[in-house]
């Protein structure tokens, strides 16, 4: 091991460092002054684990409450009862994550602002009814019902963001306002009937129902998939280290890189497999994870994204910079509205209908739980769109669990309150050790 | 070290700034030449933040000209002061905790690559910019969160940096500010200078105004009382036009005298 980390001292350069690079290089950037009290992390895997223990010290815990959560919450269930980590079960875990999950991206963005948008789950029955009375009432094609409901739910979003920027009355109440309020609305469409039934042959709500697979379940498609995303993390990840060096910026060591895709490899072809013993990959988390990936690039490298961090950060440094600090709110809350419509349309592929049910319960409760407990943070500024993917494994593997048990609504809403409430407690907790640290 | 010979590349004249029924300013001239400090000086309620928020385009002015090298413009908005040059460090440093200092310095104009940030470009003229003005800065990839109050305000000058100014104005740079960190805020102050850039310096603190600036200017109920070379004046001067001490009972006596002589 120490052989590995010396090898590396040559030609790899520490990310945190503030001289540069390659000591054969000429071109290199003049040597700046360096504050001796800093921290520099240590090459090679030791200094991987130093800076990890120093960092949970700090209270920067990134996404290792929700991998020690997942294994506690996989080992108690798996010992409940021996099906919880069958293939199969797992399978419908990843199917029905894919819903939830999309309300829970569009919250990451509202979370990232310091605020909140508890009309989601209204937003999303809406949206689902929207598109039902349009096809089933008015005969209208699936494609074009559901832009209809996805703009119904932009529209919304955007209304509850002007309300909230430009009259100055606070997210929450909007949303709170908003979440009785359309759900009413919804009510109200479904009528007498209480359900609408949505055929499912074709369209997008076959597209999102449990038997859509990708590549009609051919084997090849999950390795695919996970092949796809491995080599584009590699490729983008050598290319972005090639620009670095060319440019003389401290750039991520060969090993790292590896490292890190290597992680990557492991989890998405172990998925892979699984996913292929069961019946497929669901096309709903297909697009569920094509939509983390788009909104991923969005937030971390868009001007967008950045102001979206910004206005999360210090609305007067924003306003400052020149950031047109409403229009970034209103924009905000519309893209949520818009996710919340999406996983209602979800939803409605679950059970090819609208129901009075949709989007209500703990649904809300759900997709912000997911967003926390994935990692972003509730005071804004801090977090990005994978929280909503580990968030939701987290969360629907309890949901399926408790499922799996037949256990009572009652104990089920009990238990999500509780893992709410723990989700939200950790990020208290790690942010005021990380004021502490001076990172707050 | 004072070009007086030159245009100034600001110049206020005539500047007159109403709230209602106050008086903020009353017929303020000032001047700033390239590579020179001009500290602004006077007590609170003087108006020195009125005059800096005139010239950065937050309040219009009522009365008189600003002129840009020579040529009188209108500064409206804030907009219009960035357009021309001119960049305000407030107080307030308003930097986000939660970017880096490579997003700070680039917030809201982003370099970008075929439409994406530029991460890397940004990193490297940031790193650049950082060590041309000597900043020690521990890595230009931390939050602005880890950094101490010295460090944070010599990232906040260096943002305004990076358009290019040719008028940087400092509100109390040095305010909250230990003996090390003043050193260093003053250090960038005359780094600047060498840039040939205009720095107007807002201070309390006269041995910094001593110790940077070139001319002070003082304000005294929002009119000039006095613009003094830092060089040939001394402390006392100085502080007795912030405080008004010229005028008393000591100084009318001596100047009636004087005017009485002279018939």
């Amino acid at each position: 091991m120490s052989d590995t980390s010396k090898v590396e001292k040559t030609d790899g350069v520490v990310e945190e460092q503030t001289t540069v690079a390659p000591a054969d290089d000429p071109t290199a950037a003049p040597v700046a002054v360096v504050d001796p009290r800093l921290l520099i992390r240590e090459e090679g895997l030791k200094g991987y684990w130093t800076e990890f223990k120093r960092k949970v010290k700090g209270g920067e815990l990134g996404s290792l409450p929700v991998v020690v959560g997942l294994i506690v919450i996989w080992t108690i269930f798996q010992v409940k009862n021996d099906l919880f980590l069958s293939a199969d079960n797992l399978s419908n875990i990843s199917y029905f994550m894919a819903a939830t999950g999309m309300l829970s991206i569009g919250l990451v963005f509202v979370l990232l602002l310091g605020e909140i948008d508890l009309s989601v789950g209204s937003v999303s029955g809406l949206a689902s009814t929207v598109f039902a009375v349009f096809v089933v009432n008015h005969g209208m094609g699936q494609w074009l019902a559901l832009i209809l409901a996805v703009v119904t739910g932009v529209v919304i979003g955007a209304l509850h963001g002007w309300f909230f920027a430009k009259i100055g009355v606070p997210a929450f109440v909007v949303t709170l306002a908003g979440f009785l309020g359309w759900n009413g609305l919804m009510l109200w469409l479904l009528g007498d009937s209480g359900t609408i039934n949505i055929p499912s042959d074709s369209g997008p709500i076959q597209l999102f129902g449990q038997s859509s697979f990708f590549m009609d379940q051919a084997i090849v498609g999950a390795y695919l998939l996970a092949g796809l995303a491995v080599a584009s993390m590699l490729i983008g990840s050598l290319m972005d280290q090639r620009r670095r060096k060319a440019a003389g910026v401290p750039f991520r060591a060969t090993s790292e890189i590896l490292i890190r895709v290597g992680a990557l490899a492991v989890a998405a072809f172990a998925a892979a497999v699984v996913l292929n013993n069961a019946s497929g990959v669901s096309n709903a988390l297909v697009i569920f994870l094509a939509s983390l990936v788009i909104v991923d690039f969005v937030l971390r490298r868009t001007t967008y994204g950045r102001k979206v961090f910004a206005v999360g950060g210090g609305i007067e440094a924003a306003r400052r910079a020149g950031i047109n600090v409403p229009m970034v709110r209103i924009s905000v809350f519309a893209i949520s509205g818009g996710f919340a419509a999406i996983g209602g349309m979800f939803f409605a592929g679950q059970t090819a209908s609208a129901t009075l049910n949709a989007g209500g319960g703990n649904t809300l409760m759900l997709a912000i739980a997911a967003a926390v407990i994935g990692g972003t943070s509730l005071f804004g500024g801090r977090g990005n769109v994978w929280s909503a993917l580990l968030g939701m494994l987290v969360i629907q593997s309890i949901q399926t669990g408790l499922d799996l048990l037949n256990m009572n609504t009652s104990i089920q809403y009990m238990i999500t309150g509780g893992v709410l409430l723990g989700a939200v407690v950790i990020d208290s907790v790690s942010r005021r050790s990380q004021k502490a640290a001076g990172r707050g | 070290m004072v070009h007086v010979s030159a245009t100034p590349v600001l110049a206020l004249r005539g500047v007159s700034k109403r709230f209602g029924a106050v008086q903020a300013l009353t017929d303020v001239e000032l001047e700033v030449h390239a590579g020179e400090v001009v500290a602004l000086v006077g007590d609170n309620g003087a108006g020195k933040s009125t005059l800096v928020k005139t010239i950065a385009g937050v309040h219009p002015i009522d009365e008189g000209v600003i002129e840009w090298d020579g040529k009188p413009v209108s500064i409206n908005r804030p907009h219009d002061a960035q357009g021309l040059g001119v960049a305000t460090v407030y107080q307030d440093l308003a930097l986000c905790d939660n970017l880096d200092v490579v997003g700070n310095l680039y917030l809201g104009r982003e370099l970008l690559h075929r439409g994406v940030i530029d991460e890397v470009t940004m990193e490297q003229k940031a790193r650049e910019l950082l060590s041309t003005l000597s900043i020690r800065i521990p890595s230009v990839r931390i939050p602005i969160a880890s950094l101490s109050g010295g460090q944070r305000q010599v990232v906040a000058i260096a943002r305004a940096l990076i358009g290019d100014p040719k008028v940087v104005i400092l509100d109390e740079p040095t305010a909250a500010l230990g003996v090390e960190q003043t050193a260093q805020v003053l250090d960038l102050v005359e780094r600047l200078r060498e840039r040939n850039l205009g720095v107007i310096l807002i201070s309390h603190n006269m041995a910094d105004v001593k110790a940077v600036a070139d001319t002070v200017a003082v304000l005294r109920l929002g009119k000039n009382n006095g613009s003094f070379s830092v060089k040939d004046t001394t402390h006392e001067e100085i502080i007795a036009a912030i405080t008004g001490a010229t005028d008393n009972a000591v100084t009318r006596r001596a100047g009636r005298r004087s005017t009485e002589a002279a018939k």
